[in-house]
């Protein structure tokens, strides 16, 4: 180690590895249904998206997370995305694809992919 | 990246519960459900809470569950990390609230505590040292050698306001600056991770759950007294907490933070561990470094003190591991910051290891003046069954007992010795009414006569003196003289020892005459042992009145002592009964009465 800039580096980046240990930063938090409904109709590999995408971005504030049933088994895969001071915003019918551009879209750039929400699909 | 981390405490106390194994459960089941590379598991430390243990904590929801036995396991893994719903039946209970978790530091147990020392012990891993990193690891060292001289450091120590943890509570920032006023070629800091105290593991907790914290002090003192060389003394009984320093020494190595010219400023420093093998003398810092050189470990007469002469004849610092604990963050964070931890003169926090008679036995840190009464009757969760608190023994075999009327006072170094007991290293032992205090004197006593290294006669002689007369106490052969001359012996062996161990040995067996003379009087003058402990002082006997003759206890007596015929009362013969207790203990009809 050759100077305390390049020990701060390090810790930033170690940090945010470690970044969803820490319950009470505020964080945007992407929840997908895993209920058996939502396992059947294909949650697993959207799930893995988000996951994927968002460590694939560094977007180590952002937590992917669970849920059980959301009660609304035919838009199953279902997810919701929780960002700090919004309200909660449901998509359905989610693919990985789909998980993808809501990371890019919605986490990154702020903007609800209304196409995929509850509210468009809803007929 | 990893969705989820699932934290494991891996400590002695969770260890012994079958941590292992859980972890092991834990592997094979993510593996079998594909989840190895979303789900990470983390072997921590010590959480405190020793007696709930396996303990397991999910985040990012902050699960925390206890007492997980593999055969939960699958549950956990389908349930909670596959699917999302977290296991109620499982979690800590006094998490679960209606329909959310409480956090953690919003329980009983956690609520009034403070984590200074133990900051990290439970949140990082301790064999991967980037994650001390990540918690501002190393961040103090680096300041230290590129932006403080070291005369900044020891001021910044001492105006802290911290004193030694490891029992005499000497201002450690003072410490310093005697060693760092002596030249010499060479000069040594040293590590007290003997922890000899039975009951106590304050320095095995933060060894096992945060071995980094150690380093990084030392690197420190080594800084502010002049030192290229540490040594940490720490016994070859606890292998989980020699293992984690020793990969945490050579991972600190790998990254530069032990070495030559640590930070690019021309300082270096190293460190190795010395094993001791578990004599309590060895503790004691004349006696440790004595050993660290290669001979028996015996105590020699100071002065000269190690600040001046000490390890190899050189000047030498020696501190307890919980005392490093609190370095690097009193760096960081300043001297005003800790200094505003705690009372007028004992600053920051304390780490207790909670045990005896207690619902929750663990590590507890709080604040310097917290009060006994919190600490057992909050943090600690009360004393299970229903029983009375009768006295909390501090400072174990050098320490003394406080009892009920002192519960309220604030616990710091000079009111414990104010009421007759010490800090010591932190053990804290808590004892109800069926607790015997000439029995609890008698068992430090016996332990003192073990250990005493037998270097000096008041302490080698004297000790046995005096476990024979309490012996003679609690076997009711003694007489009102045998306290007096107790008394007396006490407070000889206290002047004359040459050492901690001898001057203090006698301080359990004062304190307990102290406040709780009447027991001790019972004992010589009734052959009566009030809380029913000493077996030569009470007999068995059966209740015909209550007894049905089923034979239970004649059949389950070891020695054969219980007569009758079925259906009839029974008897004990009094000769032939070694006081046991099976019976008592079997006897579905609650016939059998001691006293
Ligand atoms: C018999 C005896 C045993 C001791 N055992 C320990 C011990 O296990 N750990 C410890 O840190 N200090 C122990 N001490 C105190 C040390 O001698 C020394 O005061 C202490 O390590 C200094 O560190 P500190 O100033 O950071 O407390 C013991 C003292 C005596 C007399
Ligand atoms: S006081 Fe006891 S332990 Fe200390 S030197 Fe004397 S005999 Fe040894
Ligand atoms: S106390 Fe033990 S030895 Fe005595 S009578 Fe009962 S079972 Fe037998």
């Amino acid at each position: 180690m050759k100077s305390l800039a390049e020990l701060q580096a390090l810790r930033d980046k170690m940090k945010n590895n470690m970044g969803i240990r820490n319950d009470d930063e505020a964080k945007a938090r992407i929840v997908v249904g895993m209920a058996t409904c939502g396992i059947a109709a294909g949650a697993r590999p959207v799930l893995a998206a988000f996951t994927d995408e968002v460590s694939k971005r560094g977007l180590n504030d952002v937590a992917v997370g669970q849920t059980g049933c959301i009660g609304i088994c035919q838009y199953e895969p279902v997810a919701e995305v929780f960002m700090p001071g919004q309200e909660k915003v449901t998509y359905v019918k989610m693919t990985e694809e789909k998980a993808r551009r809501v990371v890019a879209e919605h986490i990154v750039n702020g903007n609800v992919v209304t196409e995929y929400t509850i509210g468009a699909n809803a007929k | 990246m990893y969705r989820s981390h699932v934290l494991i405490c891996g400590g002695t106390g969770c260890t012994s519960s079958g941590s292992a194994q859980v972890i092991d459960a834990l592997e094979k089941e993510l593996k079998k459900n594909d989840l190895e590379n979303e789900i990470k598991v983390i072997r921590t430390g010590c959480f405190g809470l020793c007696a709930l243990g396996p303990i397991m904590v999910v985040y990012p929801e902050g699960a925390f569950y206890s007492m997980v036995r593999p055969e939960d396991i699958p549950e956990i893994v389908s349930e909670h990390l596959l699917k999302g719903r977290i296991v109620k039946r499982l979690l800590y209970q006094e998490t679960v609230e209606a329909d959310t978790i409480k956090t953690l530091d919003n329980t009983d147990f956690y609520r009034k505590q403070m984590r200074v020392a133990l900051k990290n012990c439970g949140v990082i891993d301790p064999e991967n040292i980037n994650e001390y990193i990540a918690y501002d690891g190393y961040q103090a060292l680096g300041k230290v050698l590129t932006e403080m001289t070291p005369a900044q450091v020891i001021d910044t120590i001492k105006a802290s306001g911290l004193r030694g943890r490891g029992g005499a509570g000497f201002p450690t920032g003072l410490k310093w600056s005697f060693a760092a006023k002596y030249d010499n070629d060479q000069k040594y800091v040293c590590c007290n991770a003997d922890e000899g105290d039975p009951g106590a593991f304050m320095d095995r907790s933060i060894l096992e759950g945060d071995p980094n914290v150690l380093i990084e002090a030392m690197a420190i003192a080594g800084y502010a007294i002049g030192a290229s060389q540490g040594y940490v003394y720490i016994r070859a009984e606890y292998p989980i907490a020699v293992k984690r320093l020793s990969i945490a020494i050579k991972e600190a190595r790998e990254m530069g933070f032990l070495g030559k010219d640590i930070f690019g400023s021309g300082f270096d420093f190293d460190l190795d561990i010395r094993l001791g093998s578990g004599a309590f003398v060895c503790g004691e810092e004349t006696a440790l470094m004595t050993s660290i050189e290669g001979h028996r470990g015996e105590p020699r007469p100071r002065p000269p003190f190690p600040a001046e002469k000490g390890l190899f004849q050189k000047p030498s610092v020696l501190n307890n591991v919980e005392t490093y604990a609190n370095i690097p963050q009193i760096i960081l964070r300043g001297a005003e910051w800790f200094a505003s931890i705690g009372t007028e003169k004992s600053k920051g926090t304390k780490v207790f290891a909670l045990g005896g008679k207690i619902n929750n036995t663990g590590l507890v840190e709080v604040p310097m003046g917290t009060t006994l009464r919190t600490i057992v009757e909050e943090i600690g969760g009360g004393i299970p069954n229903g029983k009375k608190f009768k006295a909390a023994q501090t400072g174990g075999p050098s320490g003394g007992c406080i009892p009920a009327e002192h519960l309220d006072v604030p616990i710091d170094y000079d009111n414990l010795i104010a009421i007759g007991s010490m800090m010591g290293s932190g053990g804290l032992i808590v004892m109800d009414e069926d607790t015997c205090m000439v029995d609890i004197a008698k068992f430090f006593l016996e332990f003192t006569v073990d250990e005493s290294c037998g270097k000096c006669t008041p302490c080698r002689i004297g000790t046995k003196r005096m476990y024979e007369l309490l012996d003679k106490i609690s076997k009711g052969k003694a007489r009102m003289e045998d306290l007096d001359q107790l008394d007396k012996l006490a407070h000889y062996i206290k002047e004359n020892s040459l050492c901690g161990l001898g001057q203090t040995a006698p301080n359990p067996v004062l304190s307990t005459i102290r406040y709780f003379r009447d027991e001790y009087v019972a004992h010589i003058k009734d052959k009566r042992c009030p809380a029913g402990v000493c077996k030569e002082l009470m007999n068995y006997y059966i209740d015909e009145t209550k007894c049905k003759g089923c034979t239970l206890c004649a059949r389950n007596c070891p020695v054969g002592a219980i007569s009758g015929n079925v259906k009839e009362p029974h008897i004990i013969n009094r000769s032939k009964c070694i006081k046991c207790g099976a019976c008592m203990e079997k006897c579905k009809f609650g016939a059998i009465e001691k006293h």
